[in-house]
């Protein structure tokens, strides 16, 4: 065994990984099923090493404040919560939009509405790819679908949110953040200097230097004209992202009738529906979404030319499915199995509803 | 090689705990592994467990409907876990706390009496171990000097002088576990 492998949860791979990349402050309040974030970036205490802030906050609102703050500085800052913790950020989130400020948020999701339950769900997708808060905005939006993802999207949110000034987030769930699996984390990496960050960001508001004009961070412009520009400024990066960084992971479709579409957890147990349903003689593969925005709409629509029938598969009453039908485009039948509340769907019932859905209907 | 197992029992029995240490000697036989706990409510006064997933390959999912072996350490999880064992596969309990022996005929079913053995060895705090060993006896899909590897990377340094007392309830545990029923 190599030394560097680690079994850890899904949630103590982000806390680790964040240390590892030289974040410099995290901002969070504790909430099932993520409180090991903040817990193990508490114990593993990387102000006294890398220099990293972690700090507790007094609500999830103060913390989507301080992680704009931060940001507005040119800081890597993140911040994480579950579901109705971060239906608490949403207005903090359009103003780190609207100010394009890139951040890394992190969303381990719990079922709801309301308090709901600490069980794992994927209710969020609408919340997280339409737009949580006000306002025409987006999310760089990364699913994970194992630990060492978990591991791997918080330097791969950073790099996507630094790139295009925009906050990114990583769309996890109660599955992924507490299961263990084999772990490869980054090596670790010094923080910036104020310098690096001056040169990398040089929007930055880090204190006026004779050379330039005043830096101003704001999402606020009262002259209609001049946001309608701005607008337009960000609408035209959100086309560039999409031209971009549409990422996803296409399993056994070459010779497949029948497609599943699914992310995160639930593109786990597809993996074990593909096998049950292939040793029935049903050619069943699976498109994985690695980024839900922008979405991989062009891969589904050549799918949808040579498969029979599209099931998406998610731990919520239907929400991604609405994104796979509009990249379907009416070509082929698109229908929906999911559980709801909490509940995680088992390969055996799955592939029941594939056969029932879509492969004999 | 692919084993699905799930631990079940009262939370504080150890049970989440042994997934884990199964979970670590797998590493060091360089196998893929998958840890995944019944979290939250559940773990206070009622039943916890936890599936674990040992394979030579990349596991596909985490979440799993029907087991390979199947541990329950209490009534309540005997109830709950019995008809969810493969057909062909094993299922091993503690002889304490177990009022109903399962009923189906389609799998082997071992006992391991770990309390008993564990209050003989004047160490409850081995239970788990015990147990572990009747695992590793009726399913040797780890060797026994990495689940002590896995034993010392799972626990920190100040508990490693705990690892002697561990490896005897391991080796007690494959020496009492008893097979009470073969499949039909």
């Amino acid at each position: 065994m190599s030394e560097e492998i680690s079994l850890l949860k899904g949630n103590e791979a982000i806390a680790y990984a964040a240390v590892n990349y030289g974040v410099d402050g995290y901002f969070g309040y504790p909430i099932t099923p993520q409180s090991e974030i903040i817990e193990t970036l508490m114990a593993a205490a990387p102000w006294k090493t890398t220099g990293m802030v972690v700090l507790q906050a007094e609500s999830e609102v103060a913390a989507i404040n301080m992680v704009y703050g931060g940001a507005a500085c040119g800081k890597y800052s993140m911040t994480s919560s579950s579901s109705t913790g971060i239906s608490l950020k949403q207005e903090g989130i359009s103003y780190l939009a609207g100010a394009e400020l890139p951040c890394l948020l992190v969303n381990v999701q719990r079922g709801g509405p309301g308090l709901g339950t600490i069980q794992p769900s994927q209710a969020d997708y609408f919340q997280t790819v339409k737009g949580g808060g006000h306002g025409d905005y987006k999310l760089i939006t990364l699913a994970p679908n194992s630990v060492q993802e978990m591991a791997d999207f918080v330097s791969l949110g950073f790099e996507l949110a630094f790139k295009y000034r925009n906050p990114a987030m990583i769309l996890s769930d109660g599955v992924i953040g507490q299961m263990m699996e084999k772990v490869k984390l980054p090596a670790p990496q010094r923080r910036r200097t104020e310098q690096e960050i001056r040169e990398q960001c040089p929007w930055a508001t880090l204190g006026k230097t004779p050379e330039r004009k005043p830096n101003i961070i704001t999402s606020l412009e009262l002259d209609p004209v001049k946001m309608e520009e701005n607008n337009l400024r960000i609408q035209a990066k959100y086309r560039e992202i999409e031209k971009n960084e549409v990422r996803y992971d296409e399993i056994m479709c070459e010779d497949a009738d029948y497609l599943l579409v699914a992310f995160g957890s639930t593109a786990r147990i597809c993996l074990k529906v593909i096998e049950l349903a292939r040793k029935q003689g049903y050619k069943v593969g699976l498109l994985r979404p690695i980024t839900l925005w922008p979405f991989p709409s062009d891969i589904i629509n050549k799918y949808a030319d040579q498969v029979k029938g599209i099931l998406t598969v998610e731990m919520n009453a239907g929400q991604m499915i609405e994104d796979v039908r509009l990249a379907v485009n009416g070509k082929v039948k698109v229908e929906h199995y999911g559980r709801l509340g909490g509940m995680v769907p088992t390969p055996e019932a799955t592939l029941e509803a594939l056969i029932e859905k879509v492969i004999n209907s | 090689m692919l084993q699905e197992i799930v631990i079940a029992g009262f939370g504080g029995q150890g049970v989440l705990s042994m997934g884990k240490i199964l979970a670590y000697s797998g590493i060091m036989e360089d196998k893929e592994v998958s840890w995944f706990p019944a979290y939250g409510p559940e773990q206070r006064g009622g039943t916890a467990n936890v599936t674990v997933v040992v394979s030579d390959d990349p596991i596909s999912s985490p979440i799993v409907d029907k087991f390979d072996v199947v541990i329950v350490l209490n009534q309540p999880s005997m109830d709950k876990f019995e008809n969810r064992v493969k057909p062909g596969g094993s299922l091993i309990f503690d002889g304490y706390g177990i009022h109903h022996l399962p009923t189906r005929k389609d799998i082997n079913v071992y006992k391991v009496n770990a309390m008993d053995e564990s209050v003989k060895m004047n160490n409850p705090k081995v239970f788990n171990m015990i147990i572990l060993g009747g695992l590793l006896k009726i399913s040797p899909m780890v060797k026994l000097e990495n689940v002590m590897e896995g034993l010392k990377k799972s626990l920190p340094e100040r508990h490693h002088k705990l690892l002697p007392a561990n490896e005897e309830a391991i080796i007690r545990g494959m020496e009492i576990v008893e097979q009470i029923q073969k499949t039909e």
